[in-house]
């Protein structure tokens, strides 16, 4: 009972990290008013990228930090549309997520398309700073960029929204983005800034699958992680502490199916309802959560000077 | 010693010109007063000046020398300041938050001490204000003082305030009008946007006045009358509609016991509101924006479900009844917000059946024809500016509220609903809603106004209630009605009943 609650803990928070990224990058561009619906085919990139770029290179940081690189382009671009061009957010996210599958699928065609087996890397090492220690140990057997995203990437955010004369910009843009034209700071600019900002952390969201979970790049390897992000980001009020338990929240529960699938209980119930479980878990935390959410009051609106 | 100069300033939108070469010199230390009626230019003039929109043509002084205005930031860099007449404030975060936004040079946020810098600052300009406080808690005089004090905080030496009363309550006006006048003795110069004769007078040393688009010259405000102004503004001498006779008669009409009503968060908006209305009564609300009002037209046609209590129109109960039967039982609402009250793609003589197709279809096929000859009727009855075949939502505000007033006041409702029925119209078409209101209460309508403006509440009422937080705080005869007296109850301060 004790391996199995260890492992499960070690699992959620590696199970957690990338749709963690990918929620962080997208309260960013929420608090600053951008609801960014291309996060899920921005994610897909960034593992296709990143997949792709380190197998060519042979490095796999230069691979991540390629993924990261197409993931600020990817949110420039939703902001040349959804900012300057002041198109519908839900039309231009969507539309960005449209593109960049549709794109990340024929570019992998075009390098891999002959092959017979799928193409593979030698992933990201787990660091094992603890080794001998019992329970310690095999927690703190993770990914070097899980430990920056929980102990850097997390409390950077927040500490950047709350205590920065730059968070303080994105959360006003957020709520009232005259308030801040008034003031004298370009709207435009905070805009496209968060915009590159989240879109780098989607992208890098995904290529944490691809170099680090699974050293290889499928069709479904994101599979609705990013529109799980988007939900995390709702249940956590825009916080990104919040939104940090929201993501272990939905990381644990995917953790814990796994392992109730591979125990092979003999239960009357189809094992696709483990696989369902955390997507249910994570409709009813919002249901729950979603009653009390208060939105940035300029979400979805773009802005001009009349 | 002139601070700005504005020269030959024109700025077009299209094909309209929003500013006609217009001329305007800001004197150091003056408080000085842009004049005219909505859609005369003023507020897209001092936009210019601000940085909001660049001019088509001409010139901006400041100290004698010419400068560009591309943004905001110049503005503010060349000594501007402006409290738009929505507030750029930001509710979620502190007045100190709010302050410093967009005007602080380190990267690294310090609360205790930006809070400490912007308390300093509001104590030396005589703001009386908590910066800590989150925005969203203040009431919005203490908005205005946020905004007031965002601009001096930015070292502004010219303050630019529109319409800055239109949302206050009178002793609240006092309190801005000492603060203007205490900081022009310090040499800052304040521009003043208004339509509001008394107030122009009361406190400016000079009136600019604009008249569609153009300027209509400057004058000593010592030297001319209101009735003098009002005739530079609008192009003729008197204006204004106001009730003559009360027509009111002893027969109760519409009876109010006991209502309550929740608002949309599930709170009590509306708290035992007793009311009666005669035939023949012009019945005016006043208040505050947000106590109530609109939430009591809903419950009074029958979209927002009561809580508790009774509505008694001649007799008959309408507690449970659906808004159709309200309007058949004789209720007539005029919908506070135009735009929500017609669809904008619709012509007008769709808007015009959109309530009664019942009475223009068969077996659920509309009656063209008969629609058409209702609508060109009601265009020649209400001087509707337009065809019936125009968009709705090409039409100006005044024309919009035709539209409206005519689909309501055609059926003679027995009891008519206004809520804030001229917000945002100019001049004539303010004067042609109110009269068209004190035409049906010559018929025998019993009539209810709604309005945040007390000059519409006083000139039009025959008697006032005044609202506040949900609760009808007093009643009182119109010519008993002072704007002081409705200002202390409209405050909350006192209560008469």
């Amino acid at each position: 009972m004790e391996l199995f609650l260890v492992n499960l803990i070690a699992a959620t928070l590696r199970v957690s990290t990338p749709i963690l990224l990918a929620a962080i990058g997208e309260t960013f561009t929420e608090r600053a008013g951008i609801l960014n619906l291309g996060i899920e085919g921005i994610m897909f990139f960034g593992a296709f990228v990143g997949f792709f770029v380190a197998d060519a290179s042979g490095s796999l940081w230069i691979g991540f930090l390629v993924a990261i690189l197409s993931g600020v382009l990817s949110g420039i671009l939703m902001g040349l549309l959804s900012v300057s061009l002041g198109v519908n957010q839900h039309v231009s996210g969507l539309g960005i997520t449209l593109l960049l599958t549709g794109l990340s699928l024929y570019l992998f065609r075009l390098v891999y398309g002959g092959r017979s087996t799928p193409p593979s890397i030698e992933p990201f090492q787990q660091l094992t700073p603890f080794n001998d220690i019992p329970i310690i140990g095999p927690i703190t057997q993770q990914y070097f960029l899980t430990y920056v995203t929980f102990l850097v990437i997390i409390p950077l955010a927040w500490w950047i929204l709350y205590r920065t004369r730059f968070g303080l910009n994105i959360r006003a843009v957020g709520e009232n983005p005259e308030a801040l034209d008034a003031a004298g700071v370009s709207v435009y600019l905070i805009r496209y800034l968060t915009l590159g900002i989240g879109g780098g952390l989607m992208a890098a969201g995904g290529a944490f699958l691809s170099l680090a979970s699974l050293g290889a790049f499928s069709h479904g390897i994101i599979s609705g992680r990013g529109w799980v992000a988007i939900a995390i980001v709702i249940f956590g009020n825009w916080d990104p502490i919040r939104v940090m338990i929201g993501a272990l929240i939905f990381g644990g529960t995917n953790a814990l199916q796994l392992r109730l699938q591979a125990m092979g209980l003999q239960l009357p119930i189809p094992y696709e309802t483990f696989l369902a479980l955390p997507y249910i878990v994570t409709i009813i935390a919002l249901v729950l959560a979603g009653r009390n959410a208060s939105y940035p009051a300029a979400l979805l609106k773009p802005y001009k000077r009349e | 010693m002139n601070i700005v100069e504005m020269k030959n300033i024109t700025k077009q939108f299209g094909d309209l010109t929003a500013n006609d070469n217009v001329d305007f010199e800001l004197r150091k230390g003056e408080i000085h007063a842009l004049l005219g009626e909505n859609g005369a230019g003023k507020t897209t003039l001092m936009r210019i000046l601000y940085g909001l929109y660049q001019q088509t043509s001409g010139d901006i002084l400041i100290n004698g020398k010419k400068i560009v205005i591309n943004s905001p930031k110049d503005a503010i860099a060349n000594g501007i300041g402006m409290v738009t007449q929505h507030f750029a404030l930001v509710p979620p975060m502190t007045v100190a938050e709010n302050v410093i936004l967009g005007y602080n040079d380190r990267f690294v946020i310090d609360r205790a001490s930006i809070e400490k810098k912007v308390g300093e600052a509001a104590e030396q300009f005589g703001l009386d204000i908590n910066p800590k406080s989150l925005v969203r808690h203040l009431s919005v005089g203490q908005r205005q003082r946020v905004e007031i004090l965002k601009a001096l905080f930015r070292n502004a030496r010219v303050l630019i305030l529109d319409e800055p009363t239109a949302v206050l309550i009178p002793q609240e006006v006092d309190v801005l009008f000492e603060t203007l006048t205490r900081l022009c003795k310090e040499d800052l110069s304040v521009i003043f946007i208004s339509h509001k004769l008394d107030e122009v007078t009361k406190i400016t040393n000079r009136v600019t006045v604009l008249r569609d688009g153009k300027s209509f010259g400057t004058v000593n405000t010592a030297d001319v009358t209101q009735n003098q102004l009002a005739a530079m503004m609008v192009g003729r001498e008197a204006f204004g509609v106001k009730r003559e006779v009360n027509t009111s008669s002893d027969d109760i009409l519409l009876e109010i016991k006991n209502l309550s009503a929740l608002d949309n968060q599930g709170l009590d908006c509306l708290k035992n509101i007793n009311l009666t209305i005669h035939a023949g009564e012009i019945l005016g609300i006043a208040g505050v924006g947000g106590n109530g009002q609109s939430e009591l037209a809903e419950t009074l046609c029958g979209v927002r479900p009561v809580s508790s209590g009774e509505i008694i129109l001649d007799g008959v109960n309408l507690i449970g009844k659906n808004p159709a039967e309200f309007t058949k039982a004789g209720m007539g609402r005029v919908p506070e917000d135009r735009h929500e009250g017609v669809v904008g793609d619709l012509s007008v003589y769709e808007n015009l059946a959109l309530e009664y197709l019942d009475e223009y279809s068969n077996n659920g096929i509309l009656d063209r024809k008969a629609i058409r000859k209702n609508a060109e009727d009601l265009i020649k009855q209400f001087q509707i500016k337009a065809k019936p075949n125009d968009m709705i939502r090409t039409l100006s505000g005044g024309n919009m509220q035709k539209v409206l007033l005519a689909r309501v006041l055609s059926r003679e409702p027995k009891v008519v609903i206004a809520p804030q029925p001229t917000r945002g119209l100019d001049v004539g078409a303010t004067d042609y809603v109110r009269e068209q209101l004190i035409k049906q209460s010559k018929r025998g309508a019993g009539v209810i106004m709604i309005s945040e403006d007390l000059d519409e509440i006083l000139s039009v009422s025959d008697r006032i209630a005044v609202i506040y937080e949900g609760e009808i705080v007093g009643i009182l005869p119109a010519h008993e009605a002072t704007p002081e007296r409705l200002g202390l109850l409209m405050s909350g301060a006192v209560k008469e009943n």
